[in-house]
């Protein structure tokens, strides 16, 4: 461990001195949707009983932000780097895979967390949630952005140009952000399109976040848990293989 | 005692492209050596294999006898690459480039080091500005600088003064200079022949991937290159024996070639011989680039 914490401080330091745009553009960006979408459903559905519409919303209009930054992070550092040449300072350096691997990852989470807590911030005081089991809420926050972390180093390794990373964030990404749960509760889909939310992701980190602020969820958090936690080993292995191989960053 | 720098038959493909095709060289330590060859000929793959950033297909190279590969933190500790292209982060300033620089080596209290490096390298009233306002030779002494954070033993500089104004061509070849003295090991890749002839002890020329030259400086200016003397004549002209073998240059100018400063003086006395009067005349040392220019043709020729 030479690089890792400056890597890490490095990375932080990167969106903190931008955080206007990283920070506050994404909880601006959901309060938009939050006052949309609950304008325009409330009393149109009913997710789960006992639950306003508008309280519904906010955790998972909180995930699919958390999620969405942690994978900026990650991917719009290393393409950046990669595009205007300064990987070099990184890969020069006595750095192992795992350090930066841990580094982008790490950074990318504070960025998902940091975008989460702004957007709670600033519902909370209008719109009070329970909370009843704060472990879910942070297991399933930091598992989540863990994941998509992960997914953003490897499509900021692979990308080689802007538009093949945009390609990788609006036609993988967004629709599975999207498709997760985030306005409606699984049970309200028919049986086939329920079955195919079992086969994404980010179906259970939205599902279980929500569990830890209402008790009530599609799916048990601990199926939802380990599920999630499994995919963010499997992508966090393939992310270290790539780097120790040097995959798009070692010739 | 291991070398500074060893490469051994180390090949490199990229597609269809030989870049390296079995380059071995070693550099001793305290060296000031450099790679000269044409573009394309591998001096930056094999100087990015050196770093990490190219893996070989086959071969080894090593930095003070640590394995690029098996012991890449000892080997990539022990070498500051200055690469050749201007490369630079615009989310920080000078000063926090080589702080950041210096952690990732390791380095958490490195300020009197970057404030000599700041200073040395004349960028101390910039250390706050952020990168993307410096001009292309401040940033690409930050570059110098970012390499040196952590004092390594082996230097390596690819063409550092390629696009750079003569002033601070000379800042940097003093400081260079200064450290290599210091102990340092320097290699240097350039396209200015003359640079390469000032600094350096001994030099490999590459081209197409492979070594074909390596040896000292001196004994490449003897081996291939002439002494000649530039003679311009006022009145009458060559003797034709040496007539046979001058080359005619611009503004009236001959050039004959000499072996030494005692053949100067009989080919004055021919001149004179046939009545002829030098307006001007100097006598040429060795060129580097008549050495490489020899070099190039005769591995085209082969």
């Amino acid at each position: 461990m030479t690089g890792f914490p400056t890597l890490l401080y490095k990375e932080v330091l990167r969106f903190w001195k931008v955080s206007f745009q990283t920070v506050a553009a994404p909880v601006l960006t959901t309060l938009l949707y939050l006052v949309v979408f609950a304008h325009a459903l409330e009393g149109h559905v009913q997710a789960f009983p006992g639950v306003s519409y508008v309280q519904f919303l906010v955790p998972g209009l909180a995930m699919m932000a958390m999620l969405q930054n942690a994978f900026a992070n990650s991917s719009s550092s290393l393409i950046q780097s990669k595009i205007t040449g300064n990987i070099v300072f990184i890969l020069l350096p006595p750095i192992a895979a795992g350090e930066i691997f841990g580094a982008y990852l790490i950074a990318s989470m504070v960025r998902g967390l940091v975008v989460g807590i702004g957007v709670f911030a600033a519902t909370l005081w209008m719109i009070p949630l329970p909370v009843p089991n704060p472990f879910w809420v942070i297991a399933f926050a930091v598992v989540g952005c863990g994941m998509l972390g992960t997914m953003g180093i490897i499509a900021g390794i692979w990308s080689e140009k802007f538009d093949q990373l945009a390609a990788f964030q609006n036609f993988l990404v967004m629709p599975l952000t999207f498709l997760a749960g985030v306005f409606y509760s699984m049970h309200s889909l028919p049986p086939f399109w329920q079955a195919v939310s079992r086969l994404n992701p980010f179906f259970y980190a939205i599902d279980g976040f929500r569990y830890g602020f209402f008790g009530q969820s599609d799916v048990s958090p601990w199926v939802s848990l380990a599920i999630a936690t499994g995919a963010f080993a499997v992508l966090s292995w393939s992310t270290l293989l790539l780097l120790r191989r040097g995959y798009k960053l070692r010739h | 005692m291991a070398f500074a720098v060893e490469a051994r038959d180390v090949e490199k493909r990229f597609g269809g492209v030989r870049a390296l095709a079995g380059v071995s060289l070693a550099v001793e330590k305290g060296e000031f050596f450099a790679l000269l060859g044409p573009n394309g000929a591998g001096k930056t793959t094999l100087i990015s294999a050196l770093g990490g950033l190219v893996l070989p297909d086959a071969g080894s190279l090593a930095v003070m006898g640590h394995d690029v590969q098996r012991d890449f933190r000892a080997a990539r500790s022990a070498v500051g690459i200055v690469p050749q292209e201007i490369v630079f982060d615009p989310f920080f300033t000078v000063r926090e480039t080589l702080e950041i620089q210096s952690g990732y080596f390791g380095l958490r209290d490195n300020g009197k080091w970057i404030d000599e490096l700041l200073d040395r390298l004349a960028l101390a009233s910039k250390a706050r500005a952020n990168m993307r306002s410096l001009s292309g030779g401040m940033k690409r002494r930050v570059m110098v600088a970012q390499a040196l954070v952590h004092r390594p033993p082996v230097i390596v500089l690819d063409e550092p003064t390629a696009g750079v104004d003569v002033e601070l061509r000379q800042t940097l070849w003093s400081f260079v200079r200064g450290l290599n003295a210091a102990g340092h090991t320097i290699v240097l890749t350039t396209h200015y022949l003359e640079e390469a002839q000032q600094l350096c002890t001994r030099i490999a020329m590459m081209k197409e991937g492979r070594i074909v030259a390596l040896d000292s400086t001196a004994n490449l200016l003897a081996s291939f290159s002439e002494r000649v003397l530039r003679v311009k004549l006022a009145r009458g002209s060559l003797p034709p024996e040496l007539e046979a073998g001058a080359v005619a240059a611009p503004g009236g100018w001959w050039r004959v070639p000499v072996e030494d400063v005692a053949h100067v003086e009989s080919v004055l006395a021919r001149l004179r011989a046939v009545g002829a009067e030098v307006a001007s005349l100097e006598v040429a040392e060795p060129e580097l680039e008549q050495v490489f220019v020899k070099i190039m043709r005769r591995e085209d020729a082969a």
